[in-house]
């Protein structure tokens, strides 16, 4: 007989977890019994948010299934947020919750809480286990679900009564869980993917246009192989980045509400555009109808449902990104060069370079791409939501995928910082330096107190402008300079980071900013780099929303380029 | 914008109604009718939803509920030839004398059954596609449709087609 939290304990290493992000509470202390000498180390948090984006930013950077812990009611609710946040990035995750008693579900107990009902349209699936006898099976399916397919997360709530009721053990064989209903398909038709071969080989102005769907099926390799082939320049979404070398020839770096001009030049002049693992999202398409104007669309995407949802294709084609681009480039003949649109793109690229105002002032963007210099190829980049998160998809250099954790789909401000202890643990011989805003990172700041507690060597640095910056951008922009409500005072994370046992420095000058980064770098813990940065700073090139993109605001920048 | 019949095969599990509502509310579509219960496969409920939009939506609803795990097949009926039918129950105020008599000759041409007599009231049961049930809703009104109640549509493939064989 065993009961059913030391079923879920096994169940869990069964799936190979090693690590849970959680906080303990009344029902789950069952589980917190089993998990006090379990092989399992399990991060006690500050905030439940915090779990299941420590658990989020575990699994984009390792490419496993994150998992976390709450107990029922306010716990099981402060899970929501990034539940959502995985859901619409497609991250597998799995949150366990604890849940009243079975005999007092429904019955407005003690912290209860519907939370399947509450999360059913934030993630992939969810269970209330209402039988011990079925949880085996539950762990099994639900991790299946998570890390197949689209991937994403999925939720299991645990009434006290089922961990702690004793049941016979059922330890069967490791059988595949039997879903009718989930089917995923990886292949691509074989005459769509011969279609799309067909309009590639007949393209003039081809363009690649690749989202987060080509890093969750580790298909970069093909991706760029396929680029190279076809001398096809490569546009990545914010999820995308990394798929591509930064200073690879044919990148285009990000398109979009803010990507690079050229990006959007080369995507409205196209002829082609192959589409991967992207859902054309209203903040990469502006207006949806100029989008690609001219150009046949191939559509590739394992989940169906994307396909048509907010642009018709010419081709669509069903399926994983990896496998798709194998077969598709097993039919591509030689190489196949576009001389006369290569030099097209190449004069974009050349007349119309990221700027910014290189002044001797201390500007956001010089600080990133300080920490680019500094880095090299080494490091994980986890960001805040905001002007932060922008700049650094302009300005990071990245080399290689997982190298970028960003909230993307749902822009959850306070996800950064406690996503990147989850990095940590994922890569643990990396540097994980986080970028936030003064506004992002007081989200979620209490998770200073985790990061003192475990040691966890992450690297925080505050573009610190007192402005709730993007919205005062568009306050500046589009509301007359009306800055409502997005002004915040001073603060003094130094200060705060040294109240929790945390090495930290401020800084104010441009000419102090590298040194800053490489005694951060160097420092074996934790630490916090409080830059105070020239405070109205845009980012640009901006399209307003609902523009067509290739109408770009691009500010009045005129001195530094980028290389 | 035209009405289609979508027959759901799920598992026969609970939430499994919720999952397949929420979605339409969730995503702005409009449920017509609903109908559920037991089909012919164990641990698998048939729901027969009525829902109405553009090709484009429909197709989304479509991609969508397939989506969900505990679907196990969707097929869209209204594309091909099928039966269709809805069953009501009207409670009609008919007293004795010639008001009774004329309803029991309505029910009878649209061979619908009375079901229940009571001093003052009839309780008429008639099956039939919608319109047939607009109509004789239509003729019983005069003489005072008291409750009405009706089961939302349910269809099949005319000939051998099955949802499950997947035609």
């Amino acid at each position: 007989m065993k009961s059913g939290a030391q079923i879920l304990i096994e169940g869990l290493t069964e799936q190979g977890v090693d690590i849970i992000f959680g906080y303990p509470g009344g029902v789950v202390l069952p589980i917190y019994d089993e998990l006090y000498d379990a092989d399992i180390r399990h991060i006690l948090v500050r905030h439940e948010q915090a779990a299941i984006h420590a658990a989020d930013g575990y699994a984009r950077a390792s490419g496993k299934t994150g998992v976390c812990l709450a107990t029922s009611g306010p716990g099981a609710c402060n899970l929501v947020t990034g539940l959502a946040t995985a859901y619409m990035d497609s991250i597998p995750v799995v949150a366990i919750t604890g849940q009243v008693p079975t005999s007092l579900l429904g019955n407005d107990a003690f912290q209860e809480s519907d939370i399947t009902g509450i999360t059913m349209p934030v993630t992939k699936h969810n269970y209330l286990v209402t039988d011990a006898r079925d949880l085996k099976r539950i762990i099994r399916e639900a991790f299946h679900i998570a890390s197949t397919g689209r991937k994403g997360p999925v939720l299991i709530d645990l009434p006290k009564d089922v961990c702690t009721s004793m049941v016979p053990d059922v330890d069967g064989p490791d059988e595949q869980p039997r879903l009718r209903g989930y089917k995923p398909k990886y292949q691509g038709h074989s005459k769509m993917i011969q279609r799309a071969v067909d309009l590639l080989l007949q393209a003039k102005r081809p363009v690649i246009y690749a989202g987060g769907g080509v890093i969750s099926s580790d298909a970069s390799a093909e991706l760029v192989a396929l680029a190279e082939k076809m001398c096809m320049p490569v546009t990545t979404t914010l999820m995308g980045l990394g798929c591509i070398p930064t200073d690879h020839p044919l990148n285009l770096g990000m398109l979009g509400m803010h990507g690079t001009e050229y990006a959007n030049y080369a995507i409205t002049e196209s002829d082609l555009l192959f589409s991967i693992g992207v859902r054309f999202d209203d903040r990469v398409t502006g207006k949806i109808e100029a989008f690609a104007p001219q150009a046949k669309i191939i559509h590739i995407d394992i989940d169906p449902a994307e396909i048509g949802k907010n642009k018709q294709p010419d081709v669509p084609i069903v399926g994983d990104a990896k496998s798709v681009l194998s077969d598709i480039l097993k039919k591509i003949p030689e190489s196949c060069p576009h001389p006369e649109w290569s030099e097209k793109v190449a004069m974009w690229k050349k007349n119309h370079p990221l700027r910014y105002t290189s002044d001797g002032k201390l500007h956001p963007q010089f600080v990133i791409k300080t920490l680019a210099d500094v880095l090299g190829e080494k490091g994980i980049i986890v960001s805040e939501v905001g002007q932060n998160q922008m700049w650094t998809a302009q300005w990071f250099k990245f080399t290689r995928p997982r190298q970028w954790i960003s909230s993307g789909g749902l822009g959850t401000m306070g996800y950064g910082f406690p996503a990147s202890m989850g990095v940590h643990f994922a890569c643990p011989d990396q540097p994980v330096f986080v970028l936030a805003g003064d506004g992002s990172f007081q989200m979620n700041i209490q998770e200073l107190g985790t990061v003192a507690q475990y040691n966890i060597p992450v690297k925080v640095i505050v573009l610190n402008n007192q402005y709730l910056g993007m919205v005062r951008q568009w306050q500046q922009l589009f509301y007359e300079r009306r800055y409502s409500y997005t002004e915040l005072p001073e603060v003094h994370f130094e200060r705060i980071a040294k109240a929790y046992g945390i090495e930290a420095a401020t800084v104010r000058n441009a000419s102090d900013v590298e040194a800053a980064i490489r005694t951060a770098l160097a420092h074996p813990g934790p630490y916090v780099l409080d830059v105070r940065v020239e405070r109205e700073e845009n980012v640009f090139p901006m399209v307003p929303a609902g523009a067509n993109i290739s109408e770009m605001i691009v500010g009045h920048h005129t001195e530094h380029e980028e290389e | 914008m035209t009405a289609h019949i979508f027959s759901v095969l799920v598992e026969d599990s609970p939430g499994v109604l919720s999952r397949v509502t929420g979605l339409f509310s969730r995503r702005g579509f409009n449920i017509e009718s609903l109908a559920v219960g037991h089909c012919e496969q164990p641990d698998t409920s048939r729901i027969t939803i009525v829902v109405t939009g553009n090709d484009v939506q429909i197709e989304q609803v479509k991609k969508q509920l397939n989506k969900l795990i505990e679907v196990i097949k969707v097929l869209d009926i209204s594309e091909s030839e099928h039966v269709e039918r809805e069953l009501a129950l009207m409670k009609v105020r008919a007293g004795p004398g010639e008001a009774r008599s004329e309803v029991m000759q309505i029910a009878g041409i649209f061979r619908a059954k009375i079901i229940d007599v009571g001093s003052d009231t009839l309780v008429v049961e008639v099956t039939g596609d919608s319109g047939k049930i607009a109509a004789i809703e239509d003729l019983l009104k005069p003489y005072g449709v008291l409750e009405l109640v009706r089961t939302g549509k349910i269809a099949l493939q005319r000939g051998s087609a099955t949802v499950s064989s997947g035609r």
